[in-house]
């Protein structure tokens, strides 16, 4: 029943994009763990958790288009709540190194104890238990979210000014997160990972775990935010993004639908983080640059704006891109090739792949529909 | 006035004269060298402490080389018990005439020192070097002898009071001998409580150690004013310390004003959001790299003035990359802000990369004019002539983009387009051409901040993108499309930023700085000097 409820919710395209996380859920650990290491069809390990990576940034995407795409909000401090939710994983994996560091303290990280901490600063309680972490994986940057979106959207910060502050919050964060002070390791970040629920971080099942756990959660992610924008609430989001006086002076609360997706958006963006952390080993304050955001908007933009699936696509398919072009004889051209895309996609290709494939069905299709009709007439 | 100057100078020249004497007469009866020979071949350290002051009064012309050397363990006794050295260049000098040795004498042994002695010498190299013939050797040895305080070299330190020309060189010695006073034991309250008023005069941060340092043997009254000048000397710091975080301020001020004064054309003036503005900055840097080399390869000689050339050639080059860029892409753009900022940052990346393929990702070398080097002192603090030249820069600009926006027909035709381009257009301006040129200038002013933070700061690919989000706060903190507010928001951000400094550090301090202009911005969305409009929407 639910499952139908679901895909009455859905679009061709949704459905398509749904198949295609099944078919990769199956086939991806199969290829990894059953086909033997000499064959053809065998998924390296590595490739797993690469593929993982991809699709972490899939969920940030998807989570930026949630609020760019359906409402308008261009945040380039996306990369913040995604560190954020990162940060609370990465301390969550320190905690269970346990005696294991070099230093073989049993409760402080290796980092304090060479910065000379006697106690594990207060904000690093609860994150040996696990539920705790998992909660402020969520609570970190939305908590964040909520108060930021509080202050901007009841003060009516839009358009581009909420574009810079947002940045300058990331960059802000980025600043004292580098700090050795803070308590969250410096510009060293967190790493040396051992355990994840007690399974060891980097032992292959827990790889392809890892990476079945992000594809289920980009699913849950991109059924969610279907949901809402197909949502009367999500009605209002659009109107949002169309018109934004307009829909006030309707009777909307605009900045309350606003804070409710900004929020919601920095939670998933918060998950990916967490899911990224385990898979790539290591979390740290550069995360939070601002560059990083706004390659996330790029993301978007190729993928195409408020299509949900074509973000998640485009995520895959630039970061996909950038991996070819970095670890290859090309490495000094990877950002001609970024900045190129950041400026043809906006010049010549505004609804992204997605959206341009879309109208050019369309126009097809309405040719086709004119051609049948022009053929028809004379016959009447 | 001369009645009384010509017996001073005679009873000075009288003075002299016995002193001369005195000396002479002391070298010809006794032989001070030789006594000291004596002394240093015996070995012990109090003979040889003896020996180090003989050295120093008898005035010889090696005395301080043999000083060194015997810090050096360069000085030895030969098997005859002839006093020799080996000087800084490896010659072999005898103690008693000076004269250079043909060989090494044989059985030499070396004069041993222990940290007693080393501390005799060092009080002997000071008297040594407190009436050199150098005027900077004679003042860092007064300065070092006032951070010592040690009573050894009072008398030294007294006649070379008494010899010295340069007035500004007797005021450090007399508050050295000052400094001796004030903290030596056994001295008249009167002599102290006249050393406290010297130093209380000098009243910098190392005045203070002499005056914390007062014996308790000292009266009360002089205690008392030792703590009231301590405090006297305090206030002052602090003042100067204030005077000196507000400069430092206002040179951070006027570097933010450089940087954001373009930004504040295409922004805030046309609404255009350009994040490649910080690559403009970099590119008037390596425009300025460029032709400092030139002239380094074909004109030397015309050095002095390669920041004049590069001011016009970086704001020109900037200024068509600019043009180019408004031309090619943003104005497709226009009326689509968010788009405008994505295509902007992809030609930053692009600019900053062909930057890093065709100059190499390191530092490169600006070098400073002669008249950017140096500084000069007011009160307490230093000031650097770089500095005064980048504020005075800073400002120049500034007011030359107010009077070309208020007085030529280009500003006014800009300011029309920006207050309403449809209204303008009929009236015959060709708006696209106006936006290219304003384009152009703002990427050119952009250029100029570049020549000049070549000059603070390392000039590098990544130069622009430290300066991208500070130039936004500034335009965005004084109101969009008002220069004046982008004036008083980056002297105010400039200077907060350095009182904020010393409490918190430069990063926190940073951090709260854009905390508060995300706040800010909660409360003032439009700036500190809003444009006053009906809009609902911009």
């Amino acid at each position: 029943m639910i499952t139908s409820a679901i895909l009455a919710r859905l679009d061709l395209r949704g459905r398509l994009f749904l198949a295609a996380i099944l078919l990769a859920l199956i086939l991806v650990p199969v290829m990894n763990l059953v086909v033997p290491a000499g064959s053809p069809l065998h998924v390296p390990t590595w490739l797993v958790s690469l593929l993982g990576k991809y699709l972490c940034y899939a969920i940030l995407a998807l989570a930026l288009d949630l609020v760019w795409g359906y409402c308008g909000i261009l945040s380039l401090g996306h990369g913040a709540f995604f560190a954020l939710g990162g940060y609370a994983m990465g301390m969550y994996l320190m905690r269970q190194i346990g005696t294991r560091g070099v230093y073989g303290h049993p409760v402080l990280p290796d980092f304090m104890v060479f910065l000379n901490w006697k106690e594990l600063p207060w904000f690093w309680y609860g994150f040996d238990m696990f539920p705790f972490a998992l909660l402020m994986v969520f609570l970190a940057p939305g908590i964040l979210a909520f108060i930021f979106g509080w202050f901007a959207f009841r003060s009516r910060v839009t358009g581009v000014y909420l574009s810079i502050i947002t940045q300058a919050l990331t960059y802000a964060l980025m600043l004292a997160f580098f700090r050795n002070d803070m308590g969250f390791g410096g510009n060293n970040g967190l790493t040396d990972f051992k355990d994840i629920v007690g399974f060891p971080v980097q032992a292959q099942g827990t790889r392809v775990a890892l990476f079945a756990l992000t594809l289920v959660a980009l699913a849950g992610c991109y059924i969610l935010a279907r949901t809402i924008v197909t949502s009367k609430a999500g009605k209002v989001l659009v109107a949002i993004r169309d018109a934004e006086s307009r829909t006030r002076f309707l009777g909307f609360r605009v900045e309350r639908y606003k804070l409710f997706v900004f929020t919601l958006s920095a939670m998933m963006a918060g998950l990916a983080g967490a899911l990224y952390v385990p898979q790539v080993g290591i979390i740290n304050p550069s995360e939070f640059a601002p560059g990083n955001s706004i390659e996330v908007v790029i993301w978007v933009a190729v993928g195409g704006r408020g299509t949900l699936v074509g973000a998640a696509i485009g995520a895959v398919l630039v970061n996909f891109a950038k991996t070819t072009f970095t670890t290859g004889a090309l490495a000094p051209y990877w950002l001609f090739a970024l900045g190129a895309l950041f400026v043809l996609t906006t010049l010549y290709m505004p609804k992204g792949v997605i959206g341009t494939y879309a109208e050019w069905r369309e126009k097809r299709r309405e040719r086709s529909t004119l051609a049948a009709h022009a053929a028809s007439k004379p016959a009447e | 006035m001369r009645i009384i100057r010509l017996p001073l100078a005679a009873l000075r020249w009288l003075a002299s004269c016995l002193l001369l004497g005195l000396v002479l007469v002391h070298a010809a009866q006794a032989g001070p060298l030789e006594d000291a020979a004596a002394l240093f071949a015996n070995d012990s350290f109090t003979d040889t402490a003896k020996a180090i002051e003989l050295l120093v009064d008898s005035g010889a012309e090696h005395a301080g080389p043999a000083i060194d050397a015997l810090n050096n363990r360069r000085l030895f006794v030969a098997a005859d018990k002839t006093v020799f050295f080996r000087d800084a260049s490896g010659a072999f000098i005898a103690l008693v005439s000076g004269a250079k040795l043909p060989a090494e004498p044989a059985g030499a042994n070396g004069v041993r020192v222990n940290n007693r002695i080393r501390s005799v010498i060092n009080t002997a190299l000071g008297t040594l070097t407190l009436q050199s013939p150098d005027p900077a050797k004679r003042r860092a040895a007064a300065e070092a002898v006032f951070k010592s305080r040690s009573p050894d070299s009072e008398t030294a330190l007294q006649a070379a009071i008494r010899n010295e020309k340069v007035a500004a060189i007797r005021e450090i010695q007399q508050t050295a001998l000052a400094a001796i006073i004030a903290t030596s034991p056994n001295r008249s309250d009167i002599d102290r409580l006249a050393a406290i008023e010297v130093l209380k005069e000098r009243g910098d941060r190392e005045s203070l150690t002499p005056l914390n340092q007062i014996p308790d043997s000292a009266g009360a009254n002089v205690k008392d004013a030792a703590k009231a000048a301590v405090q006297t000397i305090n206030n002052r710091l602090a003042t100067w310390s204030a005077v000196q975080n507000a400069w430092y301020g206002v040179s951070l001020g006027s570097v933010l004003l450089l940087a954001a004064i373009g930004l504040a054309i295409t922004f805030g003036v046309m609404g255009i959001i350009n994040m490649a503005h910080g690559e403009m900055v970099m590119i008037g840097a390596y425009a300025t790299f460029i032709i400092q080399e030139i002239i380094r390869q074909n004109a030397p000689g015309l050095f002095e003035y390669s920041l004049a050339i590069a001011i016009p050639a970086a704001f020109i080059l900037a200024g068509l990359i600019g043009i180019a860029m408004e031309r090619l892409v943003i104005r497709h753009l226009y009326g689509r802000p968010l788009e405008t900022l994505l295509a902007t940052w992809g030609i930053s990346l692009i600019l900053m990369q062909a930057i890093r393929t065709i100059f190499g990702p390191t530092n490169r070398e600006v070098g400073a004019p002669a008249f950017m080097s140096g500084s000069f002192r007011i009160g307490l603090i230093d000031i650097t002539y770089g500095r005064v030249w980048i504020v005075g820069f800073a400002l120049v600009v500034f007011f030359a983009v107010l009077a070309l926006l208020r007085f030529t027909p280009l500003g006014l035709q800009m300011r029309a387009v920006t207050q309403n381009r449809r209204m303008a257009a009929s009236m015959g301006i060709r708006t696209a051409r106006v936006d290219a040129l304003t384009f152009g200038l703002g990427s050119g002013i952009a250029g100029l901040a570049g020549v000049a933070l070549s000059q603070i700061d390392n000039v590098s690919p990544n130069l622009g993108q430290s300066y991208i989000i500070d130039s936004f706060m500034v335009v965005v903190f004084g109101g969009v499309g008002n220069l004046w507010g982008t004036l008083v928001a980056a002297l105010s951000l400039g200077i907060a930023n350095k009182f904020l400094e010393p409490f918190a550090g430069a990063v926190l301090g940073k951090i709260a700085l854009l905390v508060f202009i995300i706040l800010f911005i909660q409360k003032r969305p439009r700036g500190l000097f809003a444009l006053k409009g009906r809009a609902v929407e911009q």
